[in-house]
């Protein structure tokens, strides 16, 4: 069995958030990168369904510039077999129909592929669109925000699909794509050996040409949809702090709270 | 490339200020864009005193003809036979959008024995209602339900089409935008009509701290999944409305390769966070899974659903359903109370939009305190049960 998983490099929120320069109004994106925390359980998936059964290859790919390159070695060290960085300007300005477009075409040219694991969305742009938007473009079935894998043989897998009200159970046959919640797992650290593998590791980088990519399909060009405008919400103030004694306070948020006359 | 910058440019760097994404610099006196950062959103080109940026500009896909304007249409998203409480605020935005765009308002609706949501849909003032009932879609399973909305979107053209920002939305409607290859805006907050009539789409980013505005002009139908709490429910009417349009789907069952078994019910409370108008979340500061009982307690005397903070979800005192937060779920209630919870960046982006937010902690420095309308620093193991009894007095 041959799992591919495509991972995205978002910037750290705890590193400092994206913000908006107030004098020139350009996006400020500081601080440093990490794996998005939900591809970290995708991976840590196809780790942990490679140690279940045997024969399984594990493949992980990203799409973003050079130094994404990182994430792809992270993967590495934590045990994935095989990485490619899909990287070219060619790409720049992709939106999610654009990414789903190119990561599917890179699935098809690595092949082979059985089982492909997302994280269920980035949390940078939170769209949770990319994993199904490839199966589709894959023509695959897909399963979206999986909590758990109950069983997965050669043909078929049966998964816990988180929903709002509890968790559905489906089986679905493979080949297949599902996309994760961080219940699911919880990811593994890098192994020292995992470490100078990965520090070793030859990655290939695919272009879009290699992809045989149309550049009217990729990218902006591509893209059916467009950001025109960029702005920073209001900002939220701190109101009023209720101070004093138990016996004080509590009344007095008590009475705040039934003139809102929600309940 | 699709951007290029020419000779002619002066290097007056009135582009490098207007670059939302820093992608513009200036070297030899000449601008020079990073083709890396660069997303080709065109800022540049319109500032340009010397019109010295060139963009290659997409082929229209949209013809004058307009053959994509047959209305704005809400899917009608139900499950264990009720509708979801989000494809009521889709009318009401709906409504006001067809006003602008001047064409009509119809809800998709697709499932198994749906006389009863039909029945209740034609309270909300639709033009009508597309119903496909099949027993195969009884459960929610992507291939189905994409093969039919695809289908639909295909002979009927609508311009418009919105659906909840749900786990069934999110994961449905990006396999149909896939298939149909058209534009997909996720979990939109605020959605308006342009001269042009074309749909503006506003959406959070980062965790909620930048806002993006985004529109589809070469593609149809334009589709937008939109975030349950934040736009107004339609009211419903005692008269009867809409047209009610059975379609005849035939599966084939070659074609779907998901099969449903079975469903869990698993939520503490009966109130999924997401959709509900009052939520009670607990933090670090609960200290171990008995105590959420302080919590669940106000809940229940105010109606609320039970939140939780990433730090109580990992330490394993209430399941990952609950979890608020950026890799949790995102709310958006009337009232939001945070007990316990410090208020790290990733519990704000799941919770700062909501309208009233009251946060107790004993940490009068707790970042919760930035955000919260009403804040109360004390002990919650205290301030909490007084809170429900005080609650208790003043409504008896």
């Amino acid at each position: 069995m041959h799992i591919i998983v495509p991972i995205k490099q978002v910037p750290d929120p705890e590193s400092g958030a994206a913000t908006i320069d107030p004098e020139t109004g350009t996006l400020r994106r500081e601080g440093a990168s990490i794996v998005n925390p939900f591809d970290m359980n995708a991976i840590e998936e196809a780790l942990r369904i490679k140690e279940r059964i045997p024969d399984v290859t594990t493949t992980v790919i990203t799409m973003g510039p050079p130094q994404a390159d990182k994430a792809l070695r992270l993967a590495l060290a934590m045990g994935i077999d095989n990485a490619y960085l899909i990287c070219d300007a060619a790409f720049a300005g992709s939106d999610t129909w654009a990414t789903g477009y190119s990561l599917s075409s890179a699935i098809r040219y690595i092949g082979n592929f059985d089982l492909v694991i997302c994280g269920k969305q980035a949390i940078d742009g939170d769209t949770a669109q990319v994993g199904p938007g490839i199966a589709a473009m894959l023509g695959i079935p897909h399963i979206s925000s999986v909590r758990k894998i109950e069983e997965i043989g050669n043909d078929k897998i049966v998964v816990e699909r988180l929903m709002e009200d509890g968790y559905d159970v489906l089986s679905m046959d493979i080949p297949c794509l599902i996309t994760v919640v961080k219940e699911i797992n919880e990811p593994r650290l890098e192994s020292l050996k995992g470490k100078l593998r990965a520090k070793k590791a030859e990655i290939p980088t695919l272009k879009a040409d290699d992809l045989n990519l149309s550049r009217d399909d990729i990218g902006q060009n591509g893209s059916p949809t467009k950001v025109i405008r960029i702005f920073t919400p209001p900002k939220r103030e701190g109101g009023e702090i209720l101070k004093g004694e138990v016996e004080e306070v509590v009344p007095a948020l008590a009475q705040k709270l039934l003139e809102l006359k929600i309940f | 490339m699709g951007i290029k910058i020419l000779e002619t440019c002066t290097g007056c760097s009135v582009c490098i200020d207007a670059c939302p994404f820093s992608a513009i610099s200036l070297c030899n006196e000449k601008a020079e864009i990073d083709l890396n950062t660069c997303t080709l959103c065109g800022a540049c080109v319109e500032v340009c005193p010397v019109e010295a940026i060139q963009m290659d500009k997409q082929e229209a896909l949209i013809t004058s003809e307009k053959p994509f304007s047959n209305g704005i249409w809400v899917f009608g998203e139900q499950r264990h036979g009720r509708l979801a409480g989000v494809v009521i605020e889709l009318i009401g935005e709906g409504l006001k959008l067809k006003e602008k765009l001047n064409e009509p308002l119809s809800v998709v609706l697709v499932g198994y024995n749906t006389d009863k949501l039909v029945e209740e849909l034609q309270h909300y003032g639709l033009d009508s209602i597309y119903v496909i009932d099949d027993p195969l879609l009884e459960e929610f399973q992507d291939e189905p339900y994409a093969e039919c909305l695809e289908k639909i979107v295909k002979e009927l053209k609508p311009s418009i089409i919105l659906a909840g920002a749900t786990t069934i939305g999110r994961s449905f409607m990006s396999r149909v935008a896939a298939k149909i290859r058209t534009g997909l805006t996720a979990d939109c907050t605020g959605l308006n009509i342009t001269d042009e009539g074309l749909l503006e789409q506003t959406r959070p980013a980062f965790g909620g701290n930048i806002m993006a505005t985004i529109i589809c002009r070469n593609y149809r139908p334009q589709m937008a999944t939109v975030r349950p709490k934040v736009m107004k429910p339609a009211t419903r009417r005692d008269s009867l409305s809409g047209e009610i349009i059975r379609i005849k789907h035939e599966f084939s069952r070659e074609n779907i390769h998901t099969d449903f078994k079975s469903f869990v019910a698993e939520i503490m409370d009966t109130v999924n966070i997401t959709e509900a108008d009052i939520i009670v979340s607990g933090g670090r500061g609960i200290g171990c899974p008995e105590n959420f009982k302080v919590i669940e307690e106000l809940a229940r005397e105010i109606g609320a659903a039970v939140g939780a903070s990433r730090a109580a979800v990992d330490a394993g005192w209430i399941p990952y359903s609950h979890q608020v937060g950026q890799t949790g779920k995102t709310v958006c209630p009337k009232l939001y109370i945070a007990c316990g919870i410090s208020g790290a960046i990733q519990h704000l982006a799941g919770m700062s939009s909501s309208d009233v937010i009251v946060a107790i902690n004993k940490d009068p420095d707790a970042p919760i305190f930035n955000v919260a309308t009403i804040g109360i620093v004390g002990d919650l193991f205290q301030v909490v049960p007084a809170l429900v009894k005080e609650l208790k007095r003043c409504r008896s």
